[in-house]
């Protein structure tokens, strides 16, 4: 029988009885529907914690105090020996001979909850301590003004760069900027530069904060007992240095420590392996929701199976017409196995475009709500969920197939 | 032997049936010559209906040998037997068995497209339309048929695929006598104007009277042949 002829009968017979094909569909598309959604949303968890992990710069590796013990197999990371990083460690890592694959070194001390306010306008925020290297390190980039420069950090200048968001909340504006003055914990300051924008994280929106001189922080807003910072950012020669510069970083650490190797109060993470537990993590969870989806699809299958059967024991007697006008097994098979994969397919493909809809919902609703999770609907995903309707239209409609195939003629021409 | 269409020798069908075992056939032989018309009679249980389906390789005799049209069909496979039935068979069945959801012309095309050589379907199925009178109700579907009707789109479909043999089970046996007897004469023209062997199976002395040749069954063998 002809492939274009199997697939004409197929659709008469699959609109002869419309409510049934749509209900049976439906099952179809509710699973296709929410395996891509949950793909996509997992993927776009996934791009989103990517790409903010690569903005740090996929050459840089963080420096901080006390040791993560990580147990195999997991992320999880137990904060042990908290003994502080010192302005002297950050110097030694930076040194040329002993750490030849470190190119900059950035010292940092951090303070939550600081009070900043401007223009009549006061709320709390993150203030950072920085040296000039931290700006090319993070890639900062201002919108207007400049970053500080050596000489202001050797003379404790009282000078500030803020972000957009932060910009907002006290001015109202982001423009025009540089040369007002603000408090930030009664302290007053210039404001140099605005932040170019790097959007929010998981960890909170990076457009908040203030960033100042390590040396002003120090006497005025931050307190740390002497020299010692919070981290130390260490940006490698290149990215592909960034392990021979975690081990120099290492060795030069665990010998001004005084600790062996196994027993560090530090550590060091690259972005590497900041991205590998990440990866890691929103991978088990779109494996977790896609299969949670996939038993939807499942049960759509079986709806399928339980309507083919239904349907060859109603068309018996059709059967037996077939078998008699000269139908071989094999074209009655195929009759049967066309119509439940058809059945599937087109629930694949109304489901894809259900589930593509629901995922830029999930999309409006998360950004709506400050997160940015932007999912993604790929290629793969849809290939993945076609194939997966197909075949389980397939496997779903071969047993009833089969049973509808292995009819006796002359019984079920009999059939009443 | 060349005008021998049917030619089957000592046909023994057994069905079990629970414990028992059933002898449907007991080596029955039938032979019936190109453009025969025939008629089969026998009483409820007489092993008429096995016959039928046996010689209309929709079943497989127990043991015997049929030569269909020059080829054994005794011990083909399934697949083959199905080739057989396209391709040499014509059925006409009592309750018509048309398929509801299409139009009487999609319904005599069927047979076609179980057949290697459709490529001037349409226009054969036109053809066989047109020799039951139906040319212009090929576009209805067989709700909007009369009974005599559909019972010609189902003539229509047996012929399409040129048979040697058209097998009528009952033809008439859903129809008022007017309508029978005119599907009847519509059956005994085809015979004798396209060489088609007939064959009849049949309760009504009536219709088996305008045979050529009626053949008695009782308990699974030939009773006596009328001519």
């Amino acid at each position: 029988m002809k492939i274009t002829r199997v697939i004409r009968e197929t659709f008469t017979s699959l609109n002869a009885n419309k409510l049934r094909t749509g209900l049976t569909v439906l099952g179809i598309v509710i699973g296709v529907a929410a395996v891509i959604a949950m793909l996509s949303v997992g993927q776009g968890a996934q791009n989103s914690i990517t790409s903010q992990i690569n903005s740090i710069g996929t050459n840089v590796l963080l420096v901080s105090a006390g040791s993560r013990a990580r147990f195999a197999g997991g992320g999880v990371n137990i904060i042990r020996n908290i003994r502080s990083l010192t302005m002297a460690d950050a110097l030694a890592v930076a040194n040329p001979i002993q750490a030849p694959s470190v190119n900059a070194v950035a010292p940092i001390i951090q303070g939550g909850n600081i009070t900043a306010a401007a223009n009549g306008q006061t709320t709390t925020t993150t203030v950072y301590g920085v040296t000039t290297s931290y700006f090319s390190i993070r890639n900062e980039t201002v919108t207007e003004g400049s970053f500080f420069n050596d000489q202001q950090v050797n003379t404790h200048a009282r000078v500030a760069i803020i972000g957009v968001d932060l910009a907002t909340t006290l001015f109202g504006t982001t423009t025009n900027l540089t040369g007002q003055t603000m408090h930030i914990n009664s302290q007053t300051f210039t404001i140099i530069g605005v932040l170019k924008s790097k959007g929010g994280s998981l960890a909170g929106s990076s457009d908040n904060q203030i960033i100042i001189p390590l040396t002003t922080a120090r006497d005025r807003v931050i307190s740390r007992p002497g020299t010692s910072v919070d981290e130390i950012y260490v940006q490698a020669t290149s990215a592909t240095a960034v392990t021979q510069a975690n081990t120099q970083i290492s060795d030069i650490m665990r010998l001004r420590h005084h600790v062996a190797v196994g027993k560090e109060d530090f550590s060091v993470q690259s972005q590497a392996s900041l991205l590998t537990t990440a990866t890691s993590i929103t991978g088990i969870l779109t494996v977790f929701l896609g299969g949670i989806a996939g038993i939807s699809l499942l049960v759509g299958g079986i709806g399928i199976m339980n309507i083919m059967l239904v349907s060859v024991v109603e068309r018996t007697r059709e059967i037996g017409l077939r078998k008699a006008l000269g139908a071989r097994n094999r074209d009655i098979m195929s009759q049967f196995l066309a119509e439940s994969s058809l059945l599937s397919l087109l629930g694949g493909l109304i489901g894809i475009l259900l589930g593509w809809l629901i995922s830029l919902i999930i999309g409006q609703i998360a950004s709506a709500a400050g997160t940015a999770l932007s999912p993604a609907v790929s290629i793969n995903a849809i290939l993945l969920a076609t194939l997966f309707s197909i075949a389980v239209g397939l496997f779903f409609g071969i047993y009833p197939a089969r049973r509808a195939a292995r009819l006796e003629p002359v019984e079920a021409l009999r059939y009443e | 032997m060349e005008d021998t269409v049917i030619q089957a020798d000592g046909l023994t069908k057994y069905y079990r049936m629970g414990e028992v075992d059933v002898q449907a056939l007991r080596g029955l032989s039938v032979h019936i010559k190109r453009g025969e018309a025939v008629a089969i009679m026998g009483p409820s249980g007489s092993g008429k209906t096995t016959l039928m389906n046996i010689l209309g390789c929709l079943d497989r005799p127990t043991g015997g040998e049929y030569i269909l049209d020059g080829e054994k069909v005794s011990g083909l496979n399934d697949d083959k037997l199905a080739g057989i039935r396209n391709r040499k068979i014509g059925f006409v069945f009592q309750s018509f068995n048309l398929l509801q959801r299409t139009s009487a012309l999609a319904n005599v095309e069927l047979p076609m497209s179980y057949s290697n050589s459709a490529n001037e379907g349409r226009e054969r199925a036109v053809a066989a339309l047109r020799a039951v009178g139906l040319e212009s109700r090929m576009k209805h579907r067989p709700t909007e048929l009369s009974g005599g009707e559909q019972q010609r789109v189902a003539i229509a479909r047996a012929l399409v695929n040129e048979p040697a043999i058209l097998m009528a089970d009952e033809p008439t046996g859903n129809l008022d006598s007017k309508v029978g007897q005119e599907i009847m004469d519509l059956l005994l023209t085809l015979n004798r104007d396209r060489n088609t062997t007939l064959l009849i199976i049949t309760h009504d002395q009536r219709i088996a009277a305008q045979t050529q040749r009626t053949i008695k069954i009782r308990d699974g063998l030939v009773e006596e042949t009328v001519q």
